[in-house]
C-alpha cells in the first residue's frame, strides 16, 4: 500500500523539539509547557472503550494487548482510509473523557506520554508529576494534516470498536504542544493569564 | 402549483452534501481564519492558524475529512408545501442519504445506539432531521455535519426575566470559558434567546448557519453580538487554547418571543471546522 503524501508544516513560528519513541525519562524532563515538539515512531491509538477495556484488563490482573511501558498514546477515532491510503483524518479528540483511566494506566503501565486536546484532571496532572510523563496537544480539526504524517496504521485489538480500535501508529514529524509537564506546568492556564485582557 | 420531487433526487443530494461538507471548508470560514492569523499576536496561537489553514488546503485537494469526527449528520429541511414527495418516506431518502455519502465518502460513523451503552450503527444513520415546511415547490437541503467535541461544550439555562440581558452575557461568557481548549478553538458561538426550553436550543443551532460574520439585522442584537465576540476574545484562550486574542471568530444570536416567566438562553459552540453545504431542489 502507498503511503500518504509526506507531511508538511504550516510555516513553524516558534521553535521545535524532535523526540522519539518511546520516551524514557530524560526526554520527559527535557520538556516544558508551551514547547512545540515533532513527533517520530510508534504510537498508540485508543479513546473512549479501548481505556475501558484496558482498565477492565487490569482490574482482572490479565495482560494487556499491548506493552504500554515508555509508550504514548494518542486519543484519535480516525476516519476510514481510502483506497490507496494509510489512514483517513486523524485529528485529537477530547482528551478529558479519558481522565477517569489515565492515572491508573499510568501507574500501572509505565505510560509515558498522552496526545490530545483539552483540559486534563487534577488527578492526571498529578500523575504526570509523580511518574514523570507528559501530556500534549495536537491541532484539533486539523485531522488531513496529521494524517499526512502517519505512516503506517494497524489495528492491534478491538476491531469490533471500528473507529475506537486499539492501533498501532507509526509518525513522522507529528506536530504537537506540550500543555502540562512533568514539572506542574499548565500551557492552558499559563495562556490565560499571559493573553487574558 | 406542485411539483413532484423523487425520493431517489433527495437520496442523492443528500448524499453528496454530506461528502462535500466533510471536505470543503466553506470559503467565508476559511477567510475568517485568514483574517484570525493577520490579527492574532500570540506565536503559538498563529501557529494553530496556519497548520488549520493548511489542513482545509489538503482536505479540499486530496478529498478527505477535514476532521476526523464527520460528525452526527443534522440536516435542515425547507419543504415547500406545494412540493409532493414521491417513491418513498422523506426520512428514509434522507436517512439513505446519509448512508451512501458517509459510506461512500470515506467518513466516520460515529452514532451508537442505543445510546446507554450501544453498538455503532455502522452507517452514521440516523441522520438528526429539523423540518420547516415554507411556501412554495421547493425543496431545501443543509447538511451541517456536527462534531462531537464541540457539541459537547454547549449549553441551556433557563434563566428568569430578571436576569436579563446581563445574565445572558453572563451566561454565553461562562459556557465558552468552561469549553476552554476543549472544543478546538477558534469556534463560533450560536446562540439562541426566547422560545422555549427546546425552542432557544434550535435557535442556536441554526444561527451557526448564517454566513460567518454576517451581522442580525435588527441592531440591538447585532450590537450584542459584537460585545459578546469581544469579551469572548479578551478572554485570552485563543486558538486550540494555546493563549491569544481570537478564541472566536463570530457570535451570531437568534431570538424568538418567550414566555412571561421564562428568559432561555442556549449557546451552541461550533468548533473552527463550521461545515454545512445546502442545495435547493
Amino acid at each position: 500500500m502507498e503511503g500518504n503524501p509526506s507531511c508538511r508544516q504550516g510555516a513553524p513560528v516558534t521553535e521545535e523539539k524532535r523526540i522519539r519513541t518511546p520516551l524514557v525519562d530524560a526526554v520527559v524532563a527535557d520538556l516544558r509547557a508551551g514547547d512545540r515538539v515533532l513527533v517520530s515512531g510508534v504510537i498508540y491509538a485508543a479513546r473512549d472503550s479501548a481505556h475501558k477495556r484496558l482498565i477492565e484488563l487490569l482490574d482482572r490482573g490479565e495482560e494487556l494487548p499491548v506493552d504500554l511501558r515508555g509508550q504514548v498514546i494518542y486519543y484519535v477515532g480516525p476516519a476510514p482510509a481510502a483506497p490507496g491510503r494509510v489512514i483517513g483524518s486523524a485529528g485529537p479528540t477530547t482528551s478529558g473523557r479519558m481522565d477517569p483511566y489515565t492515572p491508573r494506566l499510568i501507574a500501572a503501565t509505565g505510560l509515558k506520554g498522552m496526545i490530545g486536546k483539552g483540559y486534563r484532571s487534577a488527578e492526571v496532572k498529578k500523575a504526570l508529576v509523580d511518574h514523570k510523563a507528559v501530556y500534549f496537544a495536537a491541532v484539533g480539526g486539523a485531522g488531513a494534516l496529521i494524517a499526512r504524517c502517519i505512516k503506517r496504521a494497524e489495528v492491534i485489538a478491538y476491531p469490533d470498536l471500528g473507529p475506537e480500535a486499539l492501533r498501532l501508529l507509526e509518525v513522522e514529524d507529528l506536530p504537537v504542544t506540550v500543555i502540562n509537564d512533568c514539572y506542574g506546568g499548565d500551557l492552558y492556564t499559563e495562556a490565560l493569564a499571559r493573553y487574558r485582557v | 402549483m406542485t411539483r413532484i420531487i423523487t425520493c431517489d433526487e433527495i437520496t442523492r443530494a443528500v448524499a453528496d452534501l454530506c461528502r462535500e461538507a466533510n471536505y470543503y471548508l466553506g470559503e467565508d470560514v476559511r477567510e475568517a481564519l485568514a483574517g484570525a492569523l493577520a490579527r492574532e499576536v500570540s506565536p503559538q496561537g498563529k501557529d494553530v492558524l496556519h497548520q488549520l489553514l493548511e489542513n482545509a488546503a489538503i482536505a479540499a485537494a486530496e478529498q478527505v475529512p477535514i476532521c476526523q469526527d464527520t460528525g452526527a449528520a443534522v440536516v435542515f429541511l425547507e419543504l415547500g408545501q406545494e412540493v409532493q414527495v414521491q417513491g418513498g418516506f422523506l426520512y428514509d431518502a434522507i436517512n439513505a442519504g446519509v448512508h451512501q455519502g458517509y459510506t461512500e465518502g470515506y467518513l466516520r460513523k460515529s452514532l451508537v445506539y442505543p445510546p446507554l451503552d450501544g453498538r455503532n450503527t455502522g452507517d452514521n444513520t440516523p441522520a438528526i432531521i429539523h423540518t420547516k415546511i415554507v411556501p412554495g415547490n421547493k425543496l431545501t437541503i443543509t447538511v451541517a455535519p456536527k462534531g462531537g467535541g464541540s457539541e459537547n461544550m454547549s449549553a441551556v439555562a433557563m434563566l428568569t426575566p430578571a436576569a436579563g440581558v446581563r445574565g445572558v452575557k453572563e451566561f454565553v461568557l461562562d459556557t465558552v470559558k468552561k469549553a476552554g481548549p476543549n472544543p478546538c478553538p477558534p469556534i463560533i458561538v450560536g446562540v439562541g434567546i426566547g422560545g422555549n426550553f427546546e425552542k432557544c436550543a434550535l435557535l442556536a443551532k441554526e444561527a451557526l448557519l448564517r454566513p460567518l460574520g454576517q451581522p442580525h439585522p435588527l441592531a440591538e442584537v447585532a450590537s450584542l453580538e459584537r460585545e459578546l465576540l469581544a469579551a469572548i476574545n479578551n478572554l485570552g484562550i485563543g486558538p486550540q487554547g494555546f493563549g491569544g486574542r481570537v478564541t472566536a471568530l463570530a457570535v451570531h444570536v437568534e431570538i424568538f418571543a418567550r414566555h412571561i416567566a421564562s428568559l432561555p438562553v442556549a449557546v451552541n459552540i461550533q468548533c473552527h471546522a463550521a461545515r454545512h453545504k445546502s442545495v435547493t431542489l
